[in-house]
């Protein structure tokens, strides 16, 4: 007959030789192959069952207890031994795949719109908002539209203040986008707000002037419109434009279209109105033309003026283009650089 | 419009700074674009009294010594030949700024300071001057154009500033003056606005005269044309005496940029500039048969003008002529034969008003602009016109340069230069405004303008100027009343009167905006070019002679050549576009256009032509090629919810094997390709480049298909692999459709391999393509799929003898 304390040595030895391996090893496969060892059906630890028949009857309980005991120590010993080791060896694969964060991104190339089209869809966003509709006019122009019914007939010395590209007699690259004006106003019965974007063309082209540029032209034509409206609704475009900051100035000037006319100043968004040498120390900086509808311009379209009046502007894009962005040749922007358009990308 | 202060002083009181009065044109709506001191290069020059002086022996120069009063008296060195002791000079002190002169002592060179010198020996400290180095002409002050030192008056305070005392502390306003103000291109003209703004007495000038018994026997007046010569005043001057005119008027005369003729002459210029009314003087013995007839010349009538240049008229050119022939080019330019010379006895002095259109017609037709073309361009009103005549005659009579005579002939037709009443309703002029002025203050406004106005209850009762041809209802009142008040009363509001609208982009609009981000986001960036470009461009591209896009609209006036026709294309754009890219530097690239081509119904155009919304898409560098252009076309079509398919196609400047015409629903809608060799060289590119165009226009019509949600298929799709080996020349397109024909449950035929080479035979190739196979209301079973592959390969024998590849 076994003494218990012998085969309790035993056991105890087990444990012992496998704490002692253990420590050698360095990975989960080791890890595995090891517990096979003790703990598979034929493994070192099943194998102490083999002393049971051994084993006093009254003794066999706690003697198969111990065994247990053994084994459920073992299956935790290897269980924990394993995660260590798996996070070892996550930690290795991690250190392997370090890579220089401060390398280049793989990127997709993306285009920009023109700057002439950010500004223009920003613009349309604003008045959009306001309840204007886009009403896009042709570039070729009847000279009817394009002036006299703009209340400048042919001997009009305003003729003068533009330089038009004649196609007949008749007809004209159009000189500015007001001709949209007459086309809505005769199809259209008031309210009317639309803004009509398009290219206009001069007969002018130097270091300044480029003989094609774009325009947007605002027209509202309702009951009881005024100075203090065009005011009101300029006030809003630029400070969405060139920031809340941004105050505007009317001062008189003159189109045929319009009584009374104005130019409209911002404040100068680089100095914010204290003078620099980007607004030549006025402080201001004239981005647009606009006033009343001209009476006769209502007349000319078959809307009553004693009824309705209305405000009309005209904004340069490119201009706003320059200004915002700080591009300051005109012509930079129809070459079609690519250095210049992948600078420009606003929201 | 130049106007000097001291000119305008003499009809209002100026009692703030020049910047200050700049400040308040500008706010009343006439912008001063520069103000510049007369005399603002120099400074430190003092009146200098020369109490000795000593010729230096063997040197032309003297040494002197100067008294400059509170400045000290100092040792000058002086070259000039009129230096002498007793008299006074100007004395450029020790730092002071003068002009600096070439050796010819008129040629002015610069800016100097004056510093402390020695000549031969002998310290110098200051520099007396003459009018040149002080920026003087004869005509700005008597005796500066000597050649030597300007003399001072004896009476000139020693150690003064000589800048008040030469005027050279006057200022000189340029103006814009917008095109409805014709009446304020003149200097009495801004003197009324500088009166009105300041709210000052206005001093009319004079215009008395005192004609003599003396008339001109016979003499008539006849206005043939009176539409484009409403009124001809002319008027005798006799006892003629030719002289120059007196320093104050010859010195306002330089001051505005006029040289100084003789007395006659410049009287009708210093009429012009001062009222801006233009005036001619005829030399009276050159007046044949003692007539005036104002008529349209004839055709291929001739004038010689006084520049001796001689000009072809015809029936559109207004000429004045006597009983024989033109003596003058209407408004532009007096005649050669009637021109004032020093023999003059007698004048017949003009002061007309031609129309502004005609005098611009006639200016341009001839090439010939000068100062009284310029201004009657503008438009003169008739009251200035008989202003201008009196004051003509008043100055001949304060000059004394001849005696005015009795006859008079006035020509209209019964044009008021009176004051016409007006009536306005207040609560109507400020409607416009949107603020309600005090009706105290519009009439104290209207009142500084010359309106004479009275209120009564809403009623504004105004007399309105002859001159204020702007004003003719009462929106010109209100932009009277606020340009004075100020803009800076006007209180934004937000539209408050008018009606909601809904606003926002069309259909069409929304889709290019769409359309546009998509092909940024393809890698493409937007290019602008202008909407003309040049016939050598349809050469360029090689269209053939009956091509439609050599039927380009014509500019009638282009700027030149390489911009004189409408764009039938946008490729020539494009293709320059990636011409100057490559030239900087950009191998490659991807831009896109978005414009309108112009196709004219008939030429002459007759009617507007059609302007068909157009995309261009243009790609260059090593990494593209003609599939990747194609992706950006089938990008198009995926976004516009069409189908493109392509057609081998001949495009004159594309590579003739990667040249397609792009098809929609059976209309052709565009065209790609790679760029021909031949252009290539042409444009100097280094890499190739590939150009689409697609008309919108045609494709606009599918912007509305609607955007529908398919349900998710049951059943998983099924994908099987095909290599297939067929004939070379066989097309992917031709093998994708008959795979498509073959088996309604094929969704997809996408190709991902060609082979051509051992061991398929040398006259064929193998294509593998995936097919996707979307199932319907049933499962795809392996053997329905093995059923699907063995109809489409039989198909395929059938159709293109096409086999799997063993």
């Amino acid at each position: 007959m076994a003494n218990l304390f012998e085969l309790q040595k035993k056991i105890a030895a087990v444990r012992e030789q496998i704490e002692t391996e253990s420590k050698d090893l360095t990975d989960s496969k080791m890890v595995y192959e090891m517990r096979k060892v003790f703990l598979d059906k034929t493994g070192k630890v099943g194998q102490l069952m083999r002393y049971m028949k051994d084993v006093d009857p009254s003794q066999r309980a706690e003697f198969g207890k111990t065994v247990n005991e053994l084994k459920n120590w073992a299956l935790d010993y290897f269980g924990s031994l394993d995660e260590k080791m798996r996070k070892a060896e996550l930690q290795r694969v991690y250190k392997s795949e370090q890579i220089d964060i401060t390398m280049p991104a793989h990127t997709h190339v993306q285009g920009n719109l023109h700057p002439v089209t950010q500004v223009r869809n920003q613009l349309i966003d604003v008045f959009s908002g306001m309840g204007f509709e886009i009403y896009e006019g042709t570039e070729v122009e009847n000279d009817y539209y394009n002036f006299t019914a703009l209340n400048t007939p042919k001997d009009h010395p305003a003729r003068d203040m533009q330089d038009t590209f004649y196609l007949s007699p008749e007809f004209v690259l159009r000189t500015q986008t007001s001709s949209a004006q007459i086309h809505v106003m005769e199809n259209e019965k008031p309210p009317i707000k639309i803004l009509s974007p398009g290219k206009v063309f001069r007969s002018d082209d130097d270091a300044t002037h480029s003989p094609m540029f774009s325009q947007m032209e605002g027209l509202v034509v309702d009951k009881g419109i005024t100075l203090g409206d065009l005011q009101g609704m300029l006030d809003v475009f630029v400070k969405k434009v060139f920031g809340q900051e941004t105050r505007t100035r009317l001062r008189p000037s003159y189109f045929p279209f319009t009584e009374p006319s104005v130019e409209v100043d911002v404040s100068c968004f680089e100095c914010g109105g204290t003078g620099c040498s980007f607004c030549k120390h006025t402080g201001w900086i004239e981005v647009l033309g606009a006033g009343i509808v001209n009476r006769k311009v209502l007349e000319n379209c078959g809307i009553d003026p004693d009824v309705y009046s209305g405000l009309a502007f005209g904004i340069g894009i490119e201009r706003v283009a320059m200004l915002k962005y700080g591009i300051n040749n005109i012509k930079q922007l129809f070459e079609s650089d690519l250095r210049v358009l992948n600078q420009i990308n606003d929201r | 419009m130049v106007a000097p202060l001291s000119w305008l002083k003499e009809y209002v009181e100026i009692d703030v700074t020049p910047q200050e009065l700049q400040e308040k044109l500008f706010s009343c709506g006439f912008e001063v674009e520069e103000l510049h001191q007369v005399g603002e290069d120099i400074s430190g020059v003092v009146v200098g009294l020369v109490e000795t002086c000593e010729s230096i022996p063997d040197t032309h120069l003297h040494l002197t010594t100067v008294n400059a009063g509170e400045h000290g008296t100092f040792q000058v060195c002086c070259g000039a030949d009129n230096v002498a002791a007793g008299k006074k000079f100007p004395l450029a002190l020790v730092g002071a700024t003068v002009y600096a002169t070439a050796k010819d002592h008129v040629t002015v060179e610069g800016v100097m300071t004056i510093k402390k010198g020695k000549l031969r020996g002998y310290e110098s400290f200051g520099m007396l001057c003459s009018g040149v180095e002080l920026g003087l002409s004869e005509d700005l002050y008597e005796g500066a154009g000597y050649n030597g030192l300007l003399v001072l008056p004896d009476d000139a305070p020693v150690g003064a500033d000589v800048k008040p005392l030469l005027g050279l502390d006057d200022w000189l306003f340029d103006i814009a003056i917008t095109a409805n103000r014709p009446d304020c291109q003149s200097i009495f003209g801004i003197a009324r606005e500088v009166a009105a703004v300041l709210g000052k007495e206005l001093k009319e000038p004079a215009l008395d005269f005192h004609p003599s018994d003396v008339e001109k026997e016979g003499f008539s007046v006849t206005v043939e044309d009176q539409d484009l010569c409403p009124r001809y005043i002319g008027h005798y001057v006799s006892d003629v005496r030719i002289g120059t005119s007196p320093a104050w008027m010859r010195r306002r005369l330089a001051l505005v940029g006029m040289n100084s003729i003789s007395n006659i002459v410049d009287i009708t210029n210093y009429v012009l500039a001062e009222l801006g009314q233009p005036m001619h003087a005829f030399d009276e013995d050159f007046i044949r048969g003692g007539r005036i007839v104002v008529r349209r010349a004839r055709k291929d009538e001739v004038i010689i003008t006084l520049d001796e240049q001689e000009y072809v008229m015809n029936e559109n050119t207004l000429c004045i002529c006597d009983a024989e022939g033109p003596v003058a080019l209407a408004g532009v330019m007096g005649g050669l034969n009637s021109e004032i010379r020093d023999t003059t006895k007698a004048v017949l002095f003009e002061s007309a008003k031609f129309m502004r259109d005609n005098i611009r017609h006639t200016s341009r037709a001839l090439g010939k602009r000068t100062d009284a073309s310029a201004r009657f361009e503008k438009g003169v009103d008739e009251y200035t016109t008989v202003m201008a005549m009196k004051r003509a005659l008043h100055l001949v009579e304060e000059l004394g340069c001849g005696t005015v005579a009795k006859t008079h002939c006035d020509t209209n037709t019964g044009n008021s230069i009176e004051a016409s009443p007006m009536e306005v309703s207040i609560a109507k002029v400020n409607s416009v405004l949107g603020i309600e002025v005090p009706t105290d203050e519009i009439v104290r406004i209207m009142n500084h303008l010359g309106f004479s106005p009275q209120a009564k209850g809403d009623t504004l009762h105004l007399m309105v100027p002859a001159f204020r041809t702007d004003i003719e209802n009462y929106p010109d009142i209100s932009e009277e009343v606020i340009r004075m008040y100020g803009y800076e009363h006007i209180v934004p509001t937000m539209l408050k009167s008018a009606a909601v609208t809904a606003g926002g982009l069309t259909l069409k609009q929304r889709t290019e905006k769409a359309l546009k981000e998509r092909l940024c986001a393809e890698g493409l960036y937007e290019a602008m070019h202008y909407s003309f470009f040049s016939p050598s461009d349809l050469d360029l591209l090689g269209y053939a002679e009956d091509a439609p896009e050599r039927n380009a609209v014509r500019i009638l006036n282009p700027i030149n050549e390489d911009l004189s026709i409408l764009r039938t294309t946008l490729a020539a754009s494009m293709l320059h576009a990636i011409e100057r890219n490559q030239k900087e530097g950009t191998i490659s690239g991807r831009l896109f256009e978005m414009a309108s081509r112009f196709e004219a119904k008939s030429l002459p155009l007759t009617d507007y032509p059609k302007e068909k919304e157009t995309l261009c898409v243009g790609l260059w560098g090593p990494n593209d090629n003609f599939f990747t252009l194609k992706g950006i076309a089938e990008s198009i079509a995926q976004f516009l919810h069409i189908n493109f398919t392509c057609q081998a196609a001949k495009v004159s400047f594309l590579h003739p094997y990667q040249n397609a015409e792009i098809f929609c629903e059976g209309e052709k809608v565009g065209y790609l390709g790679c760029v021909g060799y031949e252009l290539m060289r042409t444009l100097s590119l280094r890499t190739k480049a590939y150009i689409m165009e697609l008309d919108l226009s045609l494709l606009e019509k599918y912007y509305d298909i609607p955007v529908r949600f398919a349900p998710i298929p049951k059943f998983p799709v099924e994908k099987r692999d095909l290599a297939l080996v067929m004939r070379r020349e066989i097309l992917c397109a031709q093998v994708e459709e008959v795979i498509k024909d073959a088996c309604r449950y094929v969704s997809d035929v996408a190709l991902f391999d060609v082979y051509e080479g051992a061991p398929i035979p040398a006259d064929k190739k193998s294509m593998a393509f995936t097919v996707t196979f979307t199932p319907g209301e049933e499962e795809l079973t392996p053997e329905r799929l093995d059923g699907f592959v063995h109809k489409i390969l039989k198909k395929l024998k059938a159709t293109l003898d096409i086999d799997l590849r063993e």
